[in-house]
């Protein structure tokens, strides 16, 4: 496969795991140091460190996916990804050196049992992605968001 | 109540107490617009901001207070106005940038101008226009461009935190609090620099005084979220303190951390998990800080707009900006304070994961409300209850009552029913 092939692997993978509630696939993509980030635009922009979800390395992540599996309480939800296409940024090395760096245009769409399916989150993926045992692998997902008044609460991840 | 009979949608109380809590008192338009006017526009002191977050002059921060834009500036001189945003000509809400900086404000659609303290300098054609020789049209010779500046708030600043009024004959923001609250305001802001560390915000589908009680209630936090009595963060038997202004329209949960982990009467609850252990324990990284001064958390409510947050090594504030009866945006301020070493940052900000719209413990909150308030919504005539602990309205050295909310609603009964 071609790395834009690969990549677009890899988003489709993402959504796939996060639609589907499958939230070990969810830690599986990324490296056992990665770096989720969930931020509203306005602290992106403005440098304020803040974010809405912050874990760094596997451990978090898996207790976030216990978080949803076991002790958050909230409102049942489907949640529906439209993932855009990777635009590169940057390309380097090779092998276990390979580092790329792409932006990826996002909408996620959330249907509650009895309701309309609603524009619930949109905003871009700012990924560096690397190559583990021959498969991509994100070291860093930072998600930024435009829509910044949360409809109530975000469970899930984005 | 003669109230009920008089008007038959005002809510009706069970006697004089405040155990029973009508739905009627969250569902409503009229009942709403009241408690804006007599909350929120006159008497008291609302949050709009933090100085951190306007720290240069010129600098401006867009916010409400209760349902009404205004701005919060810092002049020329360091001095902060809150000036309401609406222009004095034909009422535009002139300002659409969430903050920045501005030597003076013009609204777009006529420019008329102001200086930063809210005062009208500038007015288009006051004077006409001079026509072969004639002027024509204008202002009214009499026009006296110091009476039509913008509406500019009583403003009160203490420890780094900005407070308005629209009301000029509000007492001072200290007797508002009272000395007891006071004292756990002082507490988190002692003066110490402020550091902005960020912003989360949701809409959350309830009325704002279910965020009042949710931070009035400390029978939920160690029941609905596992975590903080798993890790025993916020659990019944830890050593607690509930304390009252004389109103009862503010309060202060103050407890202090212990029993992780160990089984007693509130472990036998479904949202206990002795056998969690984190993958990451450095999320409940915790490090007691000198001004503590033993509580590992302090909840304040300060009525009717905002909640003091200090959560082990999280600090935030939380303002309620209503939004109809049946709705309120929910904005935290993330802070840490200028002799914060960068661990401390970097604990404070890890620790911000267990709060907020998505956070581990603070998500289900806005999530309990909306549930409630489609019940409010749809069951006319039904009640709440709020019986822990009894009837009565008193400070406690536990926290297994609901005395606050009681409280909330003795001081709303006697607001409102006032004619």
């Amino acid at each position: 496969m071609s790395p834009i092939a690969e990549l677009i692997a890899l988003q489709a993978d993402y959504a796939a795991a996060v639609d589907g509630a499958d939230w070990d696939a969810w830690v599986a993509l990324f490296t056992e140091d990665g770096v989720y980030r969930l931020v509203p635009r306005e602290n992106h922009e403005r440098g304020l460190p803040l974010a809405t979800l912050a874990f760094a390395g596997e451990g978090m992540l898996k207790d976030r996916a216990y978080a949803i599996r076991e002790t958050l309480f909230h409102d049942p939800y489907y949640q529906r990804h439209v993932v855009g296409l990777p635009r590169l940024l940057r390309h380097e090395g090779s092998g276990d050196a390979e580092r790329i760096e792409t932006e990826t245009h996002y909408a996620v769409f959330r249907t509650k049992l009895n309701g309309p399916s609603t524009v619930f989150n949109v905003g871009r993926y700012l990924d560096t992605v690397v190559r583990r045992a021959g498969a991509l692998r994100l070291a860093r997902r930072l998600v930024v968001y435009d829509s910044e008044m949360i409809p109530n609460s975000i469970i899930y991840p984005i | 109540m003669s109230t009920a009979s008089a008007h038959p949608r005002a809510p009706a109380w069970d006697g004089a107490g405040t155990h029973r809590i009508p739905f009627a008192v969250y569902t409503g338009d009229e009942l709403h617009r009241r408690e804006l006017e007599r909350f929120f526009y006159r008497g008291h002191w609302c949050y709009v901001g933090l100085e951190a977050e306007v720290p240069n002059p010129g600098d401006f921060k867009r916010t409400v207070v209760g349902e009404r834009s205004v701005i919060l500036v810092r002049d020329a001189d360091g001095e902060l106005h809150v000036l309401e945003n609406v222009c004095a000509h034909r009422g535009m809400q002139f300002c659409r940038q969430r903050h920045g900086n501005r030597k003076e404000f013009i609204c777009p659609y006529h420019q008329w101008s102001y200086t930063l303290g809210g005062d009208l300098q500038g007015v288009p054609l006051r004077r006409g226009v001079r026509q072969e020789g004639v002027v024509k049209g204008g202002m009214p010779a009499e026009f006296d461009p110091r009476s039509h500046g913008l509406t500019k708030l009583k403003v009160a600043r203490r420890g780094g935190v900005v407070f308005a009024s629209f009301d000029p004959e509000v007492e001072s923001f200290e007797d508002y609090l009272g000395p007891t609250i006071l004292h756990y305001f002082d507490r988190l802001f002692d003066g110490r620099k402020l550091v902005l560390l960020g912003y989360n915000r949701q809409r959350i589908p309830g009325n704002w005084k279910l965020m009042q009680e949710n931070i009035k209630d400390p029978y939920h936090p160690g029941l609905l979220h596992t975590w903080f009595v798993t890790f025993g963060l916020w659990r019944a038997d830890n050593k607690s303190e509930l304390k009252m202004d004389r109103h009862h329209r503010h309060a202060a949960m103050i407890s202090t951390r212990g029993n992780a982990g160990k089984a007693s009467d509130v472990s036998a609850v479904s949202s206990f998990k002795a056998d969690m252990k984190l993958h990451d324990p450095s999320f409940l990284d915790i490090v007691p800080e000198p001004w503590w001064g033993g509580p590992s958390a302090v909840m304040t409510t300060i009525f009717p707009s905002v909640i003091l947050q200090q959560q082990v090594n999280s600090v935030s504030v939380r303002h309620i900006q209503p939004d109809g009866p049946g709705a309120f945006n929910f904005e935290w301020t993330h802070f840490g304070f200028a002799d914060d070493d960068a661990a401390m940052t970097e604990r404070r900000l890890r620790q911000a994961n267990l709060f907020g719209p998505a956070g581990f413990v603070s998500a289900d909150d806005g999530e309990v409300i909306e549930l409630s308030q489609a019940a409010f919504e749809s069951k006319e005539g039904g009640s709440a209850l709020a019986l822990l602990g009894g009837r009565e309205v008193g400070d406690t050295d536990h926290m297994i009552t609901e005395t606050l909310i009681r409280g909330m609603y003795r001081y709303w009964r006697e607001v409102m029913e006032r004619p």
